[in-house]
């Protein structure tokens, strides 16, 4: 135990301290941050320069409404096209924006600009929904519809789910989105973390045996201590980096966000349409709001978050040890061991993808079976958890997986001791097949 | 009392048999040599004595104990695939391979530093292994070899890649271990090297033992009756015939070749009897490297 512990030493502190650690650690949330608060910025100041567009008014549209959107300055002009021109070539004005009669009886309206210069997107976003509801409201009572029976047309159909039994268990079908999306994220941070940690798992144990101190190694320690402390150790670095980046991008948000003075809910405004903006003025949408984060709270947290480290945990295990094998298995050039690490990426990437199906389907049968089956297990049942699948599936996936991970560990130990001392030569799939059955 | 005893040990691989029932003792205090060709089986019995593999048949006795866990702590082995971190800085790394022997932190510490003053090199502490020469690597790996203090070191072309200034620096220290009680067990292939440092010898070849004694003593066992003469004038040419053979004419001496039913008497005598007057005469014992090509071809037959 002693040796592991020095072994999970060496390996945590020598890549903790080494310039990639720090630098990726460090300087990849800033410049996350910073792209991200970059991009805000541009998106909302835009086009920082005023535009003035003149407006060709052939259609009355421009009645009774408030012409000013961000830095544009329109001005209704009555005099003719080529005057336009002439002040557009003196620059008094930047383009020319032309506004065809209406026509009810089509359901598009081309509005045309007369520019050498194109609009940017928020400029015809904003130009856009100038006119929107003007020619609604235009079109209502072309048609001679009434506003309030208009307002009953487009019906907000909603399957509401009731439980028979179960009373105290209640659930909006707001919940199943919410939960889903949980499940995505968690399941892809899952995918990522079993990825990036694995082979550096892989490349760790290759290493060493491409150095040929491994040799030395096992002279003092067993092969078994010296995979265990590696996979533990870089698995600590996985959790080390991880918090950092947490803590950081936290902070780093708070921090870019106040100095260049944006509000980060300012972005919603770009984004969302008009029709969002209206719904979030919509009492009802309140209320639904308010109902997600009671829903949220909810979920029974005591028991997922507890499952969601079991399973990180499980899964890196598997994974870290099965690369760890893999890269004790591979010749001299990590480059050939393409085919090995392919067999392992395969359920990996199996439990990705069934993991995103499980999030919109989590109750589908091969969602169940996979958050059971060990290898897909640790991706796909974190998915589910968030959807409060039954006890028992989540009991005999984690006795399977703990059952499941001894087996690995055991299997890739095998290969991995013998594995290490075979230099020169990458070993076939049979070979291996044979290592795992070979004495010591 | 030996420090180890190797008792019917074979070791079988899915294809071949690397150690086929050997068994030998090694004498405490001793430098014992392991030789034979590649594939011989020495890396396999060596693997095998550290712990690192198991024996699928036999024993084997590390001091009077059966092998046990706790063994490997007492053995310092030199493999001949051997390296060390390059990223990893010299003191960082020899505190480490230390510590994985079982020492304590300031045991370690100490040692590793006392190493370090001993081979002049304690500014290298915070170099990073990548850094230094090969020898210079050599040196340090043989200091992580040695730095617990076993009671047994194993030690496999431990002068590959050494310069003869390191490589003699290294001799004097396995001696001065030898000196104090520490047992060697030296695998090459260089048999001078062998003929310098090992007092006794293993010979193996396809998994077997062909040879194994005293070195003096098989020189004596595989010598082949031939004699260095120098003396004034030719070989007398009557004396040749049946009795005698000239297997190497140089300059100064001759090397005859003393045949069956004859003795080296004889030969002495019969340059007497015509008054040739010799300035030098003395047997020729093979080298170890002959003894070794003529077994490991016998063997291989």
């Amino acid at each position: 135990m002693n040796k592991i512990n020095l072994i999970i030493g060496r390996e945590y502190w020598t890549r903790v301290k080494s310039k990639t650690f720090l630098l990726t650690t460090f300087l990849a949330p800033i410049a996350i941050v910073l792209i991200y608060a970059a991009l805000i910025f541009l998106v909302t100041r835009g086009s920082d320069k005023e535009r003035t567009i003149a407006i060709i008014d052939n259609a009355g549209l421009t009645e009774n409404i408030d012409l000013s959107k961000n830095n544009l300055k329109f001005t209704v002009e009555t005099i003719s096209f080529d005057e336009l021109v002439k002040k557009y070539d003196n620059k008094e004005i930047d383009g020319i924006l032309e506004l065809p009669p209406l026509d009810s009886s089509q359901n598009k309206y081309d509005i045309i600009y007369h520019s050498d210069k194109t609009l940017a997107l928020d400029e015809s976003g904003s130009i856009v929904s100038l006119f929107r509801k003007k020619i609604r409201n235009y079109k209502i009572e072309a048609f001679g519809i009434n506003q309030s029976s208009l307002d009953l047309i487009d019906t907000d159909i909603n399957i509401e789910p009731k439980t028979i039994k179960d009373t105290e268990k209640e659930i909006s079908s707001i919940t199943t989105t919410v939960s889903s999306v949980l499940g995505m994220i968690v399941g892809i941070l899952l995918f990522m973390v079993i990825l990036i940690f694995g082979s550096q798992v892989m490349r760790g144990v290759n290493e060493e045996k491409i150095n040929r101190i491994v040799e030395v190694l096992i002279s003092s320690v067993k092969p078994f201590e010296l995979m265990i402390g590696k996979v533990v150790g870089i698995g600590l670095v996985g959790l080390t980096q991880f918090a950092i980046w947490a803590i950081l991008m936290s902070v780093l948000s708070v921090g870019a966000f106040s100095l260049f003075g944006l509000d980060p809910s300012a972005m919603q405004d770009v984004t969302s349409s008009d029709v969002t903006k209206e719904l979030m003025a919509d009492e009802g949408v309140r209320t639904q709001i308010a109902k997600v984060v009671k829903e949220l709270l909810a979920l029974n947290w005591a028991l997922i978050i507890p499952l969601y480290i079991f399973y990180f945990i499980i899964g890196y295990m598997i994974y870290a040890s099965l690369f760890a094998a893999v890269g004790a298995a591979a010749g001299d050039d990590i480059n050939e061991a393409q085919s090995l690490t392919t067999i392992v990426m395969l359920p990996l990437m199996a439990a990705f993808y069934i993991g995103i199906s499980a999030a919109q389907a989590p109750d589908s049968t091969l969602s169940v079976w996979s958050s059971i089956f060990p290898l897909t297990a640790p991706v796909v049942m974190p998915i589910r958890l968030a959807s409060s699948p039954p006890l028992w599936q989540i009991g005999l996936s984690v006795v399977t997986s703990i059952l499941f991970v001894v087996f690995m560990i055991w299997l890739a130990s095998r290969i991995y001791r013998i594995g290490i001392l075979m230099y020169g030569k990458k070993a076939s799939i049979k070979e291996l097949g044979k290592w795992i059955f070979s004495r010591g | 009392m030996s420090i180890l005893s190797i008792r019917n040990v074979v070791k079988k691989y899915s294809n071949h048999v690397a150690v086929d029932n050997v068994s030998f003792e090694i004498p405490k205090g001793r430098i014992f040599g392991m030789l034979g060709p590649n594939g011989a089986g020495k890396t396999s019995l060596i693997r095998m004595i550290t712990s690192i593999t198991r024996a699928d048949e036999g024993e084997i006795i590390l001091d009077g104990e059966k092998l046990n866990a706790s063994h490997p702590m007492q053995i310092g082995y030199l493999p001949e695939e051997r390296g060390l971190y390059k990223k990893m800085k010299v003191g960082e790394q020899l505190l480490y391979l230390a510590r994985l022997k079982g020492l304590s932190q300031k045991e370690a510490q100490s040692k590793v530093d006392n190493w370090l003053e001993k081979f002049d090199i304690t500014d290298w502490w915070s170099k990073k292994v990548g850094e230094l020469s090969k020898g210079m690597q050599q040196k340090i790996q043989f200091i992580a070899t040695v730095v617990h203090d076993p009671k047994l070191i194993i030690l496999d072309e431990p002068f590959s890649g050494l310069d003869p200034i390191n490589t003699n620096l290294i001799k004097d220290e396995i001696n001065a271990m030898n000196n104090n009680g520490t047992s060697v067990i030296f695998s090459t292939h260089r048999m001078e090297q062998v003929e310098q440092i090992c007092e006794e010898i293993v010979l193996m070849n396809q998994g077997k033992i062909i040879l194994h004694g005293d070195v003096n003593q098989i020189k004596s066992e595989n010598k082949e009756n031939k004699f260095e003469i120098e003396f004034d004038g030719s070989f007398p040419s009557d004396m040749l015939a049946d009795s005698f053979e000239i297997v190497e004419d140089t300059s100064k001496s001759l090397i005859i070749q003393v045949k069956e039913g004859h003795n080296s008497n004889d030969l002495l005598r019969g340059l007497l009897d015509r008054n040739i007057e010799i300035k030098s005469y003395r047997e020729v014992l093979p080298t170890l490297n002959e003894i070794f090509i003529k077994k490991v071809g016998e063997s291989n037959e």
